[in-house]
């Protein structure tokens, strides 16, 4: 029999990245929320590689925090180094990436949710949902415990009846053999949800005294402080360097001698792996002419000893996984303490979610994150977030909050699973964003933080600093664009410095910026300065200015998909009335369920026409109603 | 609703004397005075109709003479503003109005689109609505069939090379991006960007070139048929035309005196234009002096030249040979049947090596060396249509056209020393733009690309 265990508003299952953003945010919201995790020592754990961010996904964080969410402020106290990437490129794809201190950003998240108010943080395993007329209610535990809600989040990452593979050694377990969570699934798909399988895989990790970093090459973080979150005031400036090594002849050789008892290889049917982050098996197969690979070692944190060897993800048995690291430069005499794996799991085809994370078929449950078939920290961390605001959104009376592409990186990684579906890990990648240029890691404040203070998810203070840089923004372009600069001997000298053509005749200070060679810091030496305007506003009025004709373009493809986003498909359209439309067409839209005519647009197998003739059909729907 | 403007031929293919060329939509007025020479149409009353020319923005010089219909919205078809250009019959006419519409900016249309405005507009009622996407389906249908019987193999293997070429040059740019540790690709430099850039543009601007060799081909080579009085030139086009199937006889027309014949020698489709006027003004030279009747005969891609066996030759055949000094024509001494006092040596020198043929109309000899010889002027010129990948389709050359503009963009950045990631956003568009031409338009593609390139991962 199983006990009464209290009422929530929201229960978010787990306490991964998605689940502590989803349980923070409904949290904030005003929502009394319940957090169930298997192990309350592995909150926000990182079970693959030691870092935060990159290319797309750090812009993705930094969209977190501006919603108001935690990865950036935990990373930013807790990293042992920080780099910007893509500082020679242009402002859209530049990215900040972390390296983690693994142990602490599990102990400074764990205190962040124990001091969240609203949020109840326990140790337990659900086994199934409880539901009543085709809505969830809430969850039982395996120790029987019965707790009630109105929303339920689902964020079980790759737990769900986890397998370990290693060579032809194979266990049900979660990441780093922790319980793999069999019931619930068996649960979800008895509820009549579509589940795939997926895979991914993890390297070994070594001990760093065993490595001979002279054979190495040094990796350091940048000098210069940065940080993800629009709060951290505080750097960390005693930072780790990292390691860079390569593979050669003799470990392709010895991967290609053992590729048949690698589990991957064996011949056993599995589930789909992500192309973007290959097994060393499956680099050596696909790329066999390249000569070498490159493996970097990357810190586990500061007081620990264990190295993470990227690049070397694998399956292989574990006596090759030691002769494999052996011959590797660097690593010749390293001792492995955990050897690398692959884990299989089951994911939710989420094509099955509207775009506010809700499962279409079952009100008050959601799902977020890796369950959903993606792969990252980041992707994960921005599902849960949304999620975590759509269920509060129900309690507090709040419409549902649904970025879309041009708003978000979030917005796009949404709008993919749940338009297009996945066939494998998905991963953010810059070129999946058609909007890039305006979805930059500099301005992801400007973009989000106004809505996440309408969600109550953003402190008065910080939505007074936001307001105050809006403002300088504008004021300092205003001002440029008045100021006058005339052909003089320090202009001149600037430009020619910068190796740009002299100035022919006075312009305004704004036109000056357009300029690809000129910064706002040499613009500074040739005109009256404006006071002592923050080093942030400067850059933003920097890009602004001289990305101005790009961002224009843009901004005018943005607002014909707008438009298509703007037409609503009624939740009752009927598909096979409309007889226009082809056959698979109606088969994709009956199963997506697009809430736009833009959103179907987007489905594959949906044609031009067929958006045309539904354009028309709802139209028709219309002019009936008001005719009835 | 959709705000953007857009046109089409809206008269049937072929048929008619007149052909129309419509426009909707908010810039339907402005785009239409902008290339029209009369009244200042902005201020044009609506519903009135105003006699003009169409003027090609490129070469300012007039297109067509138009009669053009100004509708302001609500009241119209669409209850968007809407223009009518009423266009001389036959499709030479039309296109090249449509063309000019199209060049500012103006979308072509999708299969049914006027209709679905208007529904959209609530022009149409309900019981209507049936019958429009009936018509969208099957006019969409109808229009893919017939740009891919339009598609030469060639043109869709040439596109996906293109394609190619420019996703390896993105992906390589993406990878830069997305992996910025990943060493085993060189950094992609602009110089690299531009040769890559260069090579697409250079061959789709060829296509561009080659698309107007081939409207010769589907509209015929425009000839004409130049002498003086009284040498059989009537008789030559009455000749050809009765010799091959005329393709379509157009009846002169009631604004303009045109006499247009349409006839296939020996696989080279000839227009048979009465350019000066074959039939009334026989004394062209005498009438309009030398150098404006080369100006007219220049606007032929061939001239018939016909002369008198019988006659010697006189001061005004003379002017004629200085009128088409350099063109392509051919001479065709007629009327051998009759005792010879034309001094063909002398013909042949002013001819300068172009064919002369001799030939009598009336005893039906000579005809078949005439026509050899166009088919040879023909084939020996620039035009040849072996080894011809032709696009013909005019929403593909409006694709080719739009390609052309995001790659002169991609290039200008490059020029200015732009990143390369900002360069690469037209790159992909013109890539897209590509893909609408062979129907290919997934967004999938850069992904794989992508992962099939590069070996990349953790």
């Amino acid at each position: 029999m199983v006990y009464d265990a209290g009422r929530y508003d929201v229960i978010v299952i787990g306490a991964g990245h998605a689940g502590v953003e989803a349980g923070v945010a409904a949290a904030k919201m005003g929502a009394k929320t319940l957090m169930l995790t298997l192990n309350l020592d592995m909150v926000a754990f990182m079970p693959c590689n030691p870092s935060l961010g990159g290319p797309a996904k750090g812009i993705v964080v930094r969209e977190v925090d501006a919603l108001g969410g935690v990865m950036a402020k935990v990373i930013d106290k807790t990293y042992i180094q920080m780099r910007m990437l893509n500082t020679r490129k242009g402002p859209a794809v530049q990215a900040l990436r972390a390296q983690a201190d693994k142990p602490l950003y599990i102990k400074e998240m764990k205190h962040v949710l124990e001091n969240q108010e609203n949020l109840t943080l326990r140790q337990g395993m659900v086994n199934e949902l409880i539901m009543e007329d085709g809505v969830c209610k809430g969850v039982v535990t395996e120790t029987k415990a019965a707790y009630y809600a109105e929303s339920v989040i689902v964020t079980t990452g790759t737990f769900m009846r986890g397998k370990v593979l290693m060579g032809d050694l194979e266990y049900e377990s979660g990441p780093n053999n922790q319980r793999a969570s069999i019931k619930l699934s068996e649960n979800l798909e008895d509820l009549g949800l579509d589940l795939t399988r997926f895979k991914t895989g993890t390297p070994p990790r070594v001990n760093s005294h065993s490595i001979d970093y002279s054979k190495t090459e040094m990796q350091p973080g940048d000098e210069k402080p940065q940080c993800f979150s629009y709060e951290t005031t505080e750097f960390i400036t005693d930072q780790i360097p990292c390691w860079l090594t390569y593979t050669n002849e003799v470990t392709h050789q010895l991967i290609n001698d053992n590729l048949s008892s690698s589990a991957m290889y064996s011949g056993m049917k599995r589930g789909t792996g992500p192309r973007y982050c290959p097994s060393i098996e499956d680099k050596i197969v696909r790329f066999n002419d390249k000569p070498r690979h490159q493996i970097f070692l990357e810190p586990e944190g500061r007081d620990t000893e264990e190295v993470y060897v990227q690049g070397l993800s694998t399956s292989l048995p574990e006596d090759i996984q030691h002769d494999m690291v052996k011959t590797v430069p660097g690593l010749e005499n390293a001792e492995i303490m955990r050897g690398g794996y692959a884990i299989e799991y089951d994911a939710v085809i989420p094509t099955q979610l509207w775009p506010t994370m809700e499962l279409k078929h079952i009100p008050g449950l959601f799902t977020a994150g890796q369950i959903n078939g993606t792969s990252g920290y980041e992707e994960a961390a921005a599902q849960g977030i949304m999620a975590g605001i759509n269920a509060g959104a129900k309690i507090v009376g709040k419409e549902p909050l649904i970025l879309d592409r041009s708003q978000a990186y979030i917005g796009v990684l949404i709008d993919d699973l749940v338009t297009k579906g996945t066939k494998e890990p998905y991963r953010l990648l810059t070129s999946r964003a058609e909007y890039r240029l305006l979805l930059r890691h500099d301005n992801a404040d400007l973009r989000l933080t106004e809505i996440g203070h309408d969600y109550g998810l953003i402190t008065e203070e910080r939505y007074d600093q936001f307001v105050e840089k809006q403002r300088l923004v504008e004021q300092e372009k205003k001002r440029l664009g008045k100021l006058i600069i005339k052909p003089g001997d320090a202009v001149q000298q600037m430009l020619q410095n910068a190796n740009g053509a002299p100035l022919k005749e006075a312009v305004k200070a704004y036109d000056m910026l357009k300029r690809p060679e000129v910064t706002y810091d040499m613009l500074e030496h040739v005109i009256e300065t404006n006071g002592d305007l923050p080093d942030i506003v400067k850059k933003q009025v920097e890009i602004q200015v001289k990305y101005e004709g790009y961002i224009k373009k843009a901004n005018e493809q943005v607002d014909r998909m707008l438009k298509m986003e703007s037409k609503k498909i009624p939740d009752d359209i009927d598909y096979d009335d409309i007889d226009g439309i082809a056959f698979e067409a109606k088969e994709k839209l009956k199963k997506v369920r697009p809430l736009s005519v833009g959103q179907a647009s987007r489905i594959s197998g949906v044609n031009p026409s067929d958006v045309s003739i539904l354009l028309v059909y709802i139209e028709q729907g219309k002019i009936a109603r008001v005719a009835n | 609703m959709e705000t953007d403007t857009i046109t089409a031929i809206s008269t049937p293919v072929g048929e008619g004397a007149i052909s129309i060329v419509r426009l909707s939509g908010s810039a339907a007025i402005p785009v239409t005075a902008g290339v029209f020479q009369g009244k200042n149409l902005h201020d044009a009353e609506t519903h009135t109709i105003h006699y003009g020319k169409i003027i090609d923005p490129e070469t300012n010089e007039a297109a067509e003479e138009v009669m053009v219909t100004i509708m302001r919205g609500p009241k119209t078809f669409t209850r968007e503003d809407v223009v009518e250009i009423n266009c001389h019959g036959g499709m030479i006419a039309v296109n090249r109005v449509l063309e000019i519409i199209l060049e500012q900016g103006v979308r072509i249309a999708e299969p049914g689109e006027f209709t679905k405005r208007a529904f959209l507009h609530g022009r149409i009622d309900l019981s209507q609505a049936e019958a429009v996407m009936d018509l969208i389906r099957s006019k969409t249908d109808k229009a893919m069939s017939v740009a891919l019987k339009q598609m030469d193999g060639r043109l869709s293997q040439l596109i996906g090379r293109l394609r190619q070429q420019l996703i390896e040059t993105v992906a390589h740019v993406e990878v830069n991006i997305d992996y910025p540790e990943y060493d085993d690709v060189e950094e992609m430099s602009h110089e690299m960007m531009r040769t890559q850039t260069q090579e697409v543009h250079a061959e789709i601007d060829h296509l561009l070139e080659v698309a107007k060799q081939g409207k010769i081909l589907r509209e015929g080579l425009s000839t004409a048929i130049i002498g003086r009085p009284n040498v059989g030139k009537s008789s030559l086009m009455n000749t050809l035309v009765q010799e091959n199937k005329a393709i379509v006889t157009e009846v002169p027309g009631t604004t303009r005196d045109t006499i247009e014949e349409y006839v296939n020698v020996r696989g080279v489709p000839l227009r048979l234009v009465d350019t000066a006027g074959i039939r009334e003004t026989e004394d062209m030279v005498e009438k309009i002096g030398v150098d404006r009747s080369r100006k007219v005969l220049e606007e032929s891609d061939m001239i018939l030249f016909v002369l008198n066996y019988n006659e010697e030759l006189t001061e005004e055949d003379k002017k004629l040979f200085e009128a088409v000094r350099g063109l392509d024509y051919i001479v065709m001494v007629n009327k051998s049947d009759l005792e010879q006092k034309l001094d063909l040596t002398k013909v042949n020198q002013l001819a300068e090596g172009k064919p002369v043929i001799t030939a009598s109309l009336i005893k039906e000899k000579g005809i078949d060396e005439l026509e050899t010889a166009i088919a040879e002027t023909f084939f020996a010129g620039d035009i040849d249509t072996g080894d011809m990948t032709y696009v013909s389709n005019i929403r593909h050359i409006q694709l080719l056209k739009q390609a052309k503009q995001s790659l002169e963009d991609a290039m200008s950045s490059l020029d200015m020393e732009m990143p390369l990631d900002i360069v690469q956003i037209d790159v992909t568009r013109t890539w897209e733009f590509l893909g609408e031409i062979i129907g290919d338009t997934a967004s999938d593609g850069l992904i794989d690309q992508l992962f099939s390139q590069f070996c990349l991962g953790k």
